[in-house]
Parts: structure tokens; sequence; C-alpha cells
């Protein structure tokens, strides 16, 4: 890791706000290119850019589980619909 | 919203307005799943998670007439949900109690935006990033995070709500949850790219 010069430390952290943003594919063009151009030079931001997204990624891959089918059973018992209770979903 | 089962609130809202209990039922069955996953990632706790999932519809019909239909069906019942679960943990810890509460823009915590961890990991293997270990550090990375934060990551990047969704759900504006989003983005970066470094191959660093 170079030590990187005062100037160049501002220029990351000036660009640090606009990554969720360029992430999410929200930035607007200036802002993208600023920060592409930006993660070429800098491998600190580049790796920072990289793991951020790698961090939502691994998030998002969790799949929702389904109900717990008991959990759904009493919650239909908590509100009085157990008619409605359909099995063959989730059991 | 994602993974929400297709129900027209246009034609729902009436027949629950009308006491309709078929028309209760399907609403538990469309929004029930993802209510509960909301309430477990906020609280880390299946035993909460089912009181708050069942507090919620409680509350929500017994209120249906006061529903105006301003919102969507779903972001009210997930207003419910969130508001319910951050309750119970500002009544655990009482520490983080502040007085402008949620809308407030110094009670949010995890402050230091600046990267220090820079270990690479994003190019380690599935098998190394997907074990049960690290899904347990994932979570409890989520836990520790402060609940202004915790809240507005687990609507907008786990539940997979849009921007506005997650303002219209917690009554703060879209910047707010760009900023906390971002804050907790970087946190939770922080954290895993600590524990990948520690659980990685001795060879790569
Ligand atoms: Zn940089």
């Amino acid at each position: 890791m170079n030590p990187a010069s005062d100037s160049e430390k501002e220029e990351c952290r000036r660009l640090l706000d606009g990554l969720s943003l360029y992430l999410d594919g929200e930035a607007e063009a200036a802002l993208c290119a600023e920060i592409e151009a930006h993660m070429a030079e800098c491998e600190n931001c580049r790796i920072v850019v990289d793991t951020l997204r790698k961090t939502v990624l691994l998030y998002r891959e969790e799949s929702p589980a389904p109900l717990p089918s008991d959990v759904r059973r009493r919650l239909y018992a908590a509100l009085k619909l157990e008619d409605y209770l359909v099995t063959g979903k989730g059991e | 919203m994602v993974d929400t089962p297709t129900i027209d609130e246009t034609v729902l809202l009436p027949r629950l307005k009308a006491g309709d209990q078929a028309a209760y039922a399907q609403a538990v069955e469309a929004y029930s799943a993802q209510l509960y996953h909301v309430a477990l990632r906020m609280l880390g706790s299946e035993a909460e998670a089912e009181d708050v999932l069942q507090e919620t519809f409680l509350d929500a019909f017994k209120n249906i007439d006061r529903f105006e239909g301003r919102s969507q069906l779903s972001t009210w019942l997930h207003r419910i949900a969130a508001n319910n679960a951050l309750m119970r943990l500002r009544k655990k810890r009482p520490t983080f109690l502040s007085v402008d509460g949620l809308t407030g823009e110094h009670d949010d915590g995890n402050g230091s935006q600046v990267p220090k961890q820079l270990y690479d990991w994003c190019c380690l293997p599935e098998s190394e990033l997907l074990t049960e270990e690290a899904r347990a550090e994932m979570r409890a990375a989520v836990e520790d995070l402060s609940d202004a934060l915790r809240v507005v990551f687990v609507l907008r990047d786990i539940e997979g709500l849009s921007t506005q969704e997650t303002a219209d759900v917690l009554d703060i504006s879209a910047s707010a949850v760009k900023s906390r989003l971002m804050r907790a983005r970087l946190a939770l970066r922080e954290r895993l790219t600590a524990y990948f470094q520690g659980a990685g191959p001795e060879e790569t660093r």
C-alpha cells in the first residue's frame, strides 16, 4: 500500500458518500465516471467498492425462508382464522 | 416489492374494512412471511419475531377502519411491524434511547465511515463465504448495528424494499434512507472484512 498523499485521501473521502448510490445504479453519469476513474488509480478504493458490493450481495443471497409452519399455525389461531388454514402450504 | 404474492389491494381493502374473514386470511397469507423475516432480522429472536408478527396483524385488523389507503397496505403493515420491533429494541437497550428517536440524525451510531479494513476478500470462493459460521457472523453484524441503521438495512437490502417504500414505512426522507443505508453497508463491510481476513487461508495474508 503506497502512502496516499493528503489530496488523494481527500478525494477518497469525497467519493465515499457516492459509493452506495453508485452500487445501486442510482449515481449520475458524471459521478460514476469520477468513481471509476478514481478506482483505476486507487487500489484502496477499488477494494472498498468491491467488498462493499460483495457485502450487499451476500445479504441478498440469503433467501428469505418461508414462514415456519408452526409459526403460521399459531398466527392463524391468534387471529381466529383457523378455518382458513389450508394445509399443504409450507406443511 | 420483492416476492410479494400478487394481491389487488384495491379489491382487498374494502373487504377488510367490511370484516370479511376470507380477506383477512388472504392478507395474512400474502404478507406474513415477509413481516416475520423483518422482525427476525431486527430482533434476532424467533420467539420475539413471532410475537411481533401476531401483534402486527392484530393491531392492523383492529385499526383497519383508520387506514386511509394513502400508502400501500403492505407499507402500512411493514410500518406497524417495524415500529413494534423498534420499540422492543429500545426496551431491551435503554442506553440507546434518544429524545429525538428515529428521526434524530445523531442517534444512529456506527459513526466512523472511513474504511479501515482493506483486505480484499471479494474473490474468496463461495465455499468460504457461505459457511454456517460466516452466516452467523453476518447476522451478528446486523444485530450490532444501531437500531436506526439496522431497520433501514433490513428493509432495503434484506427485504428488497425500494428507497421510497423504506422512507414511507419509517416516515423519514428518502435522503435519510440513503445516508443510513450507506453507513450501515460500510459498517457491515468493515466487520465482514475483518472476519474474512481472519478466516481466510494463510497465504492470502
Ligand atoms: Zn481512493
